[in-house]
C-alpha cells in the first residue's frame, strides 16, 4: 500500500485534498449575495442552505459548530462569510480564523445586497488567486482524514460494499488514520456489537448514552414501527427488510480489527488517530456534511440501490457491489465490487481497490459525485427556531 | 454461477444476487464465511438483492443473518420460499 499522499498543507497543518475557495452564508437570507459572489468570481464555491435564523441553544451551537468547521475543513484554502447582520457574522470568521487561513465577513444590513456582493467579490477574487498558487506536497497517509457513511443501502451493501470499506477501515488503522462511522439509529439491533469493539468502558458509556439517547427521539415521535422510513422505501425494494438487518450490514463498515476509540457530538472535532464514533442522523446529506465540518477530508459510501449524494468540499467515494446499480447507473459509481459477490475478487482485493481510489482521489482526481455537480450542504437541526 | 449468499454458516437466510430467479429453480449458493457451498429450490420468484429462507419457521420464530437477530417471522416460511417484509417484523421500536 502507498504510504503517502499529494494535499495542501494548511496554516494549522491540516492536510486537504482540495484547494476550495468557498462563501459561506451565515443564514438563509444571505443565499442570493453569496450565489452572486460565486458567479462573479468563476471558481468559487457558494454553499447555500435553508437555515440560521432564531434558533438558539444547543440547535444554534451546532449551526456554529457546522459553518465553522466547513470553513475550516483543510479542503478549504479561504473562506468569505456573508451574514444578514455583523454580530454572527462575526463569530463564524472568528471561529474560522483560528485555523490561520484567510477569511473575511460582510454583513448585509446598513449596506444592502449590491454593495455586499461587490465588497465580498473584491475579496472572493483576491482568495481565489491567492489559493489557485498553492501547490500539492507529499504528506504521510496519517494525515489523511476518512470518514464514512452508506446510502440507500440493499442486501449487496452489507455483503459486498460495507465489508469492502470495513476491509480498508483495517489497513488505515493501524498507520494512524483519522477515520469516523456514525448513523445512530442504523446501529439499531447490532449496537452491542459496536459497544464490544469500543477500547475502555468509557467510550462505551459515552457510546451508549447517544445511543440510548437517540432511541428515545424515535420513541418520543414514532407513529408505527418506521416500516419505510428505516429501513427506507428504496432499502425495502432492495432486500432490506428490517432495522436490525440494515444495522448489520451498516457496522460492517468498521470492519474486523479496528477499535471504536471515541465519541464525537455532531460537527465536533475528534482530537488524535483513531476510529471515532459520531453521533449523527443517518440521512445521507445530513452525515456527510457532519464529517465535512468535523474536519474529515475523504469520504467512503457504500450504496446499494445508489445514492447519488455529494458533499460541496469533502469528496465522495462511491462504491458499490450491486451489478444491476452498477449496470444501471455507471456515471454514479467510483467502485465497482460487484465482483464480490460472484467470487471474482476476495475482500482483500475489493479493499485495495478502493484504497487506490482514496489515493488518487486525494492527489486530486474528481469523484463522481464532483463531476456531476453534487454539492448537498445539509445542516442538522435538533428542534424548532425560535 | 452463484445465484445467492449466505453471511456464514447457521444463517437462516440467503440473498439473490442474481436477477430473475424464478419458483422451482435450483439455486446454488456460497457461505461467504466459510467458504462453502450449499443448494436450494427456490419456491417464490425471487428478486435480486432479497432472501430466500433456508429453512422452514413459524410464526415467532426469529431470523438468524450474520449470525444475529434480524426480526420475528409472522407468518409461516417453507425452505426456498422468498422471506421479506410480508413475513418478517423488526423486534424493535
Amino acid at each position: 500500500m502507498q504510504e503517502s499522499f499529494w494535499g495542501f498543507r494548511r496554516e494549522n497543518g491540516r492536510v486537504g485534498v482540495r484547494n476550495h475557495v468557498i462563501i459561506l452564508p451565515v443564514d438563509d437570507l444571505s443565499n442570493a449575495a453569496a450565489q452572486a459572489v460565486e458567479n462573479n468570481i468563476k471558481g468559487t464555491l457558494a454553499l447555500p442552505h435553508p437555515y440560521g435564523r432564531l434558533q438558539f441553544g444547543a440547535d444554534l451551537d451546532l449551526h456554529f459548530r457546522t459553518l465553522i468547521g466547513t470553513g475550516a475543513n483543510p479542503n478549504v484554502a479561504a473562506v468569505v462569510v456573508i451574514g444578514i447582520e455583523d454580530g454572527w457574522t462575526a463569530k463564524v470568521v472568528e471561529g474560522i480564523a483560528k485555523t490561520g487561513k484567510p477569511v473575511a465577513g460582510f454583513g448585509i444590513e446598513g449596506h444592502g445586497d449590491h454593495e455586499t456582493i461587490r465588497r465580498a467579490s473584491h475579496k472572493a477574487r483576491e482568495f481565489l488567486q491567492w489559493a489557485s498558487e498553492l501547490r500539492r506536497e507529499e504528506r504521510p497517509l496519517k494525515d489523511l482524514w476518512v470518514s464514512t457513511k452508506c446510502g440507500e443501502s440493499d442486501t449487496t451493501s452489507g455483503c459486498g460494499a460495507n465489508p469492502t470499506v470495513g476491509n480498508a477501515f483495517d489497513k488505515l488503522y493501524p498507520r494512524g488514520v483519522t477515520l469516523v462511522f456514525g448513523e445512530t439509529t442504523e446501529l439499531t439491533g447490532g449496537e452491542h456489537l459496536v459497544a464490544a469493539r469500543c477500547r475502555n468502558d468509557e467510550v462505551r458509556r459515552k457510546f451508549q448514552f447517544v445511543f440510548d439517547r437517540y432511541q428515545e427521539v424515535i420513541n418520543r415521535h414514532k407513529t408505527s414501527d418506521l416500516s419505510e422510513s428505516q429501513p427506507t422505501k428504496g432499502n425495502i425494494a432492495g432486500g432490506l427488510t428490517t432495522i436490525e438487518e440494515k444495522a448489520l450490514g451498516n457496522i460492517q463498515k468498521i470492519g474486523r480489527k479496528c477499535v471504536v476509540d471515541g465519541v464525537l457530538d455532531k460537527a465536533e472535532m475528534p482530537t488524535g488517530p483513531g476510529l471515532w464514533f459520531m453521533d449523527s442522523s443517518s440521512a445521507a446529506a445530513e452525515m456527510v456534511t457532519l464529517c465535512a465540518a468535523a474536519g474529515y477530508a475523504v469520504h467512503f459510501f457504500p450504496t446499494g440501490q445508489g445514492n447519488v449524494i455529494g458533499n460541496p468540499i469533502l469528496p465522495v467515494i462511491k462504491l458499490c457491489a450491486n451489478p444491476k446499480t452498477v449496470r444501471t447507473m455507471p456515471e454514479h459509481i467510483d467502485v465497482d465490487v460487484s465482483g464480490l459477490l460472484r467470487k471474482e475478487l476476495t475482500p482483500d482485493q475489493a479493499g485495495d481497490k478502493l484504497l487506490d481510489c482514496m489515493f488518487r482521489t486525494a492527489n486530486g482526481r474528481l469523484t463522481a459525485a464532483e463531476a456531476l455537480g453534487h454539492r448537498e450542504f445539509v445542516l442538522t437541526r435538533l428542534y424548532e427556531s425560535a | 454461477m452463484i445465484h445467492f449468499v449466505v453471511h456464514e454458516e447457521g444463517d437462516g437466510v440467503g440473498v439473490v444476487v442474481v436477477e430473475g430467479v424464478k419458483s422451482g429453480q435450483a439455486l446454488s449458493g456460497w457461505i461467504m464465511e466459510d467458504d462453502k457451498d450449499i443448494t436450494v429450490t427456490s419456491k417464490s420468484d425471487i428478486p435480486m438483492g432479497h432472501k430466500l429462507a433456508l429453512k422452514d419457521y413459524k410464526p415467532g420464530d426469529t431470523v438468524i443473518k450474520y449470525g444475529v437477530d434480524i426480526g420475528k417471522v409472522v407468518q409461516p416460511i417453507t425452505r426456498g420460499e422468498h422471506l421479506h417484509v410480508h413475513n418478517v417484523k423488526t423486534k424493535r421500536w
